[in-house]
């Protein structure tokens, strides 16, 4: 609760790095992969974009039309700072979207993407 | 007996008529919230949980049997994986058994369907349907309750789907279903 936007940031920053650590990677190599994982992965009508749209600088929409709010930290920072609730949702959503778990890789790759988004002006 | 008395005699037996027909839910809608006054009822792991994707629907809406059978499926709940940590899971049965529609004693009136389905000879898969249905919509209260609204109206993209609870009753988050605060959006 109360957390200052820089430690939220700091926060973000380190649960990324730890999904990478654990996969053996840097979090800055793995940018892009995010953005395929994210839009692209899953079939039919099952996409990360279903929901959270394809911008995550916005507010989405769960099935029965609840907001969702921003993915993207920098629309909203208390993204990524709760370790359990990310556990949560990669592991609801990666089952729904892909199938399968998500590795620890993917997970470091969305966080990295995500967090390398700007909101637009 | 003159004119007057005999139309408040007629005035009052159809209130009190009238009062009976009341279904249990929709005589709780006339309260502020279902959640009684004040938030002693109202549990923040269930509402954090299961108000995550849509209005945490109010234990009162559905029978324990119900509830049971939707914490069970977690994993495919509507379509979607919704699993929990198993303490979380056990936090938010308890939470639902001790305020579901058939608790402390009170009975659960079957619902959903028509009434040829309710003297049918029940089969074991209409059984489950009517003493434990799976959604709040198929209950026959919730049918009641909502017949006056069209077809057209839940799938407009402002509602969605009959799910949609907050996109009429305004308060349905802090579990206010009072019809007063309706605005069906266009």
């Amino acid at each position: 609760m109360g957390l200052g936007l820089a430690a939220q940031a700091d926060e973000a920053a380190s649960l990324r790095d730890a999904y990478a650590a654990r996969a053996g990677v840097s979090a800055a190599t793995l940018i892009p992969e995010g953005e395929q994982l994210f839009r692209a992965g899953g079939t039919g009508e099952r996409h990360c974009t279903a929901c959270h749209t394809d911008d995550p600088t916005q507010d989405g929409k769960t099935r029965v039309g609840k907001r969702i709010a921003p993915m993207a930290p920098a629309a909203n920072p208390a993204r990524f700072t709760d370790p359990a609730k990310v556990e949560k949702w990669f592991g609801r959503n990666c089952k729904d979207v892909l199938a399968r778990a998500c590795s620890d890789r993917e997970k470091a790759a969305v966080i990295a993407w995500l967090m390398s988004l700007e909101t637009r002006k | 007996m003159n004119m007057t008395t005999k139309g408040a005699l007629v005035v009052g037996a159809v209130a009190v008529l009238s009062f009976g027909l009341f279904d249990w839910p929709q005589a709780r809608a006339d309260e502020e919230s279902w959640f009684g006054r004040g938030a002693s009822t109202r549990d923040a792991v269930w509402a954090t949980e299961c108000g995550a994707c849509h209005v945490p629907y109010p234990p009162q809406l559905l029978p324990t049997a119900s509830w049971e059978r939707v914490m069970d499926g977690l994993s495919s709940h509507f379509g979607e994986n919704a699993e929990l940590p198993a303490d979380t899971t056990a936090h938010i049965r308890r939470y639902l058994a001790a305020h579901a529609a058939d608790a402390r004693g009170m009975r659960w009136r079957y619902d959903g369907g028509d009434d040829k389905d309710r003297t049918r000879t029940r089969t074991s898969a209409t059984a489950s349907r009517f003493e434990m249905p799976m959604r709040i919509t198929e209950t026959r209260w919730f049918i009641r309750a909502h017949h006056e609204v069209g077809s057209e109206v839940w799938s407009r993209p402002a509602v969605g789907s009959a799910a949609n609870c907050g996109a009429c009753h305004q308060g349905a988050a802090e579990g206010i279903f009072d019809e007063h605060r309706v605005r069906i959006p266009r």
